[in-house]
């Protein structure tokens, strides 16, 4: 049974919903022991649900999640929070405002010696940095620090899952970023397996070795970070994964792309459009850093927008048939609106919708 | 299988947390299963008319009493400015330290014709001077009223601090003259917690029994209390609780719907000191004379009088026996409050965790004895115990088992004050947010163990508070602990109605200071918080 062990937490069609109303249904991923997962999504979305049912929280109104080869959930039966081992930072961290630092990370550590409790509290106190502030109050902590404790506390006990809640939305931009970084250090380094929730694509970028995009109850996509953004399944993943604009398109053959920038060999993945007949009317996507700029090029658009981004510019450009598309240009190509414009498409993956 | 495993132990305990308040009203019930008609007969021809009419004149002029008193005190106190503004807003909240049984013997102690502060007065002002008659149903009137009024004064103090001066300026700006805008806007504004305060001052008045006791003026309650130890019919005390218990389901009703009313706005528009209208020299002394009338015959006096009456025999007054009431209060007060605080927090940390309609119906059920007159509730209770009892001498056990047993005044109690302890315990809890418990049970720590390590450290407060204001109450109690005793067993609150029910006030006053000295406890507490909240 070597694909049970390679599964180690596996989700299988999982449904929940609160009163006969249906939250989320079919959903199903699987992790391998020590990955990253997050599930990135709308609010609303149902993503945290899918945490919290995965946590315990939530009873499953159909499906099945197992961890370890151990079912936890499915209809009917739900392994209490307290019996999973599965750790969890929550979005306002929660903190026990009672108790110190270091006795919060001990918190959730079981039948050890004193002495021992006290190694493991402080080996984690030190990789989260907070040796000196062991014996401060939590509301003395900054918003950082409070989150770091979290995930110490979360980890001390050495949990066979790790849930992350949006652990990041209530920190500066800034911090989230380096923040984001250690924490995937920590978490590969204790090779703890770890889903987090997530609305913001940078935090799942930066964070995830496998991606999940939620969309209304549904999982729409589970993949690389690469592939979400490069291969989108349909439309929603594709507009909510990255910027980008839909061309209308025709195709020419099952495997090329007529548009108003020319013509293109599809070489996308996605299932759903294979019975495609030449002659379809589609939509093909188009993200920013598809679009060179090239003062030379014959084809050329019209700039009806411009947001200027420090590094590059965001221009927004009409085509001849009025459809329009983005494009990112290094900054010192300063344009004005209405000004024309030479561009050059650079595309490796079409992505072609009906 | 499913079905049990849902069944846990969490929801045996919340069952359980509602049957005594379910008891005791079924109780009350039963009292149409068999009619006395002997004694009925006589009770609704001589008795009754006369106790619901009492009652309803008595309940009516009470709150309109209390509404005068408490609106114009704190219209005063916080809208206007005036000498002693300051000191009356919070000196004003006093006489709720003061039980009515005892107000009533120190109002009656002063001012009756041979009494101290009569005769004060007409050796200093003038011989002819003669009060009007305090053993009378003014004289009721004004005792309660003393000791209620500050329900209502708290809640419309409230009220206009947080919308008083605005709405005034409102008014104004519209043309209206001050006095115009008081009627016009800010009284009718101040309306629904007016009638939030009078309907709490209604429950309270159809539950009174200590005060009515003494003036001899028979209502519902004295007429609960008759029927069963001065007429031996215990059904007939039933039935009569019944009666009232009809009432009491009416007001409490209205006051339920009420509070539906009462929105506070926002409270930065709070009334500031600088804001505040400085009266006019002329009316000045007025809102302060006024003021000062119900500060002095609603603590000073009373306070005084009892003095008066204790500070000459304190040293014969301090004997084995007072300290032997002192020490039944005390030691049953502790035990009541140990046990209704420890289950009000199960109960909460129930009904946090449970989060189901039975949790719901469990906390609404076993709260609502504070709704219930004590002489309902001790009689109600009474009947299913008698029953168990019963039951349990038919087995062959040595009869009356509970009846007359410390457990049944326990039980009363918890009812009562169920919900006393409850708010506040659950005030605190709301404050602590679901994220703390799904991290302590993701940390494998769940059930008491999380109450023990996670809830009860940070809502210490709210159980001290609970403690306090159990111990308070449950020493102030008087109907219940009368009732339902053990015999022979005696407490301050007891000791000081049969003192004063055979004109002993001399020596009732020394146990009575004693029970205020606690009263005034919460009241502090009370009064500091709502300073801090000021600030």
């Amino acid at each position: 049974m070597s694909t049970e062990v390679e599964h180690y937490l596996s989700l299988n069609e999982v449904s929940i919903a609160y009163d006969s109303k249906q939250v989320l249904s079919g959903i199903s991923f699987s992790l391998q022991r020590g990955e990253i997962g997050c599930l990135l999504g709308p609010s609303g979305c149902g993503k945290t649900s899918l945490l919290r049912a995965i946590g315990g929280f939530e009873p499953l109104s159909g499906g099945r999640i197992t961890l370890n080869n151990e079912v936890i959930s499915q209809m009917q039966y739900t392994l209490a929070p307290e019996q999973r081992q599965i750790g969890m930072v929550f979005q306002d961290y929660a903190l026990f405002p009672h108790l110190t630092v270091i006795e919060n990370v001990k918190f959730g550590l079981h039948g050890l010696s004193q002495s021992e409790s006290d190694t493991r509290s402080l080996y984690l106190l030190e990789q989260i940095g907070l040796m000196d502030k062991k014996a401060v109050m939590p509301h003395e902590l900054s918003g950082g620090e409070q989150q770091r404790v979290a995930l110490a506390r979360a980890l001390a006990p050495q949990p066979k899952l790790l849930l992350l809640d949006e652990p990041f939305s209530n920190l500066d931009v800034e911090l989230r970023e380096s923040l984001g970084e250690q924490v995937r250090a920590l978490l590969k380094q204790t090779q703890t397996t770890a889903i987090m929730v997530t609305h913001d694509q940078h935090e799942a970028f930066a964070m995830a070795d496998s991606i999940g995009v939620l969309n209304d109850g549904a999982l729409l996509q589970w993949d690389s970070a690469y592939a979400i953004y490069h291969q989108p399944i349909n439309a929603f993943v594709a507009d909510f994964v990255g910027q980008g604009v839909m061309l209308n398109g025709e195709m020419v053959s099952t495997t090329e792309v007529q548009t108003t920038l020319g013509c293109f060999e599809r070489k996308s993945i996605a299932a759903t459009i294979d019975n495609i007949q030449p002659g379809d009317r589609v939509k093909v996507l188009i993200r920013p850093d598809d679009i060179i700029h090239q003062d030379s090029s014959e084809l050329t658009a019209k700039v009806v927008a411009r947001h200027f981004r420090g590094a590059e510019f965001l221009y927004h450009l009409e085509l001849d048939n009025h459809e329009r598309v983005l494009a990112l240009v290094p900054s010192h190509h300063d344009h004005a609106i209405n000004e024309k414009i030479g561009i050059r498409l650079e595309i490796d993956h079409v992505v072609v919708f009906k | 299988m499913v079905y049990f495993k849902r069944f846990s132990i969490w929801q045996l305990f919340l069952v359980l947390m509602s049957l005594p308040t379910t008891l005791a009203l079924v109780g009350v019930l039963t009292a149409w299963l068999d009619i006395d008609l002997a004694v009925f007969g006589h009770l609704f021809e001589f008795v009754i008319p006369n106790a619901v009419l009492n009652t309803l004149g008595l309940v009516l002029c009470v709150a309109i009493v209390t509404s005068l008193i408490a609106v114009i005190s704190a219209w005063l106190t916080t809208v206007c400015d005036f000498p002693g503004r300051a000191f009356f807003s919070w000196a004003l909240i006093l006489p709720m330290a003061i039980p009515g049984y005892v107000m009533a013997f120190a109002l009656v102690g002063a001012l009756e014709y041979t009494g101290s502060f009569q005769t004060y007065l007409r050796e200093s002002i003038s011989s002819s001077l003669i009060l009007p008659d305090v053993y009378s149903f003014g004289g009721v009137v004004l005792a309660l009223s003393l000791t209620l009024y500050p329900y209502t004064y708290l809640l419309v103090r409230n009220a206009f601090q947080t919308q008083g001066k605005q709405s005034l300026e409102v008014g104004q700006s519209l043309g209206l003259s001050v006095r115009q805008s008081f009627w016009r806007v800010s009284l009718p504004q101040a309306r629904p917690w007016i009638v939030g305060g009078s309907l709490l001052v209604m429950m309270e008045t159809l539950a009174d029994f200590g005060t009515v006791a003494v003036f001899n003026y028979d209502t519902l309650t004295t007429t609960i209390y008759k029927s069963w130890f001065s007429l031996f019919s215990f059904q007939s005390a039933l039935q009569i609780a019944s009666l009232l218990l009809l009432f009491v389901i009416v007001v409490s009703l209205l006051e339920r719907q009420s509070r539906h009313k009462q929105r506070f706005t926002n409270a930065r528009n709070a009334v500031q000191a600088r804001s505040r209208i400085l009266l006019p020299s002329l009316q000045a002394y007025l809102a302060c004379a006024f003021c000062g009338v119900i500060f002095f015959i609603g603590f000073l006096l009373p306070i005084g009088q009892l003095l008066l009456w204790a500070i000459p025999h304190l040293s014969s007054g301090l004997t084995d026996q007072f300290w032997r009431y002192m020490l039944g209060s005390f030691s049953l007060s502790l035990l009541a409050m140990t046990i209704i605080t420890a289950f009000a927090l199960l109960l909460a940390f129930a009904a946090r965790t449970q989060n189901s309609y039975l949790a719901n119906w469990s906390v609404k059920i076993s709260t609502l004895g504070y709704a219930l007159p004590g002489t309902v509730l001790a009689v109600g209770l009474l009947a299913p115990i008698a029953a168990i009892d019963h039951y349990l001498a038919r087995l062959g056990f040595a009869a009356p088992i509970l009846q007359g047993s410390i457990v049944v005044m326990l039980l009363a109690y918890s009812v009562r004050f169920m919900a006393v302890a409850f708010s506040p315990i659950e005030n605190n809890l709301l404050r602590v947010t679901p994220s703390i418990d799904a991290a302590s049970r993701s940390l494998s720590v769940s059930g008491l163990s999380m109450l023990w390590r996670v809830h009860f450290p940070m809502i210490r407060v709210g159980v001290l508070t609970a403690m306090v204001l159990v111990f308070v109450d449950v020493m102030k109690e008087l109907p219940i602990t009368l009732m339902t005793r053990p015999f022979g067993f005696n407490t301050l609150a007891v000791r000081i109605y049969e003192l004063s029910s055979e004109g002993l006030w001399q020596r009732a006053a020394l146990p009575a200071l004693a029970i205020v000295l606690v009263g005034l406890i919460p009241v502090v507490i009370l009064i500091l918080r709502a300073d801090k909240v000021q600030q």
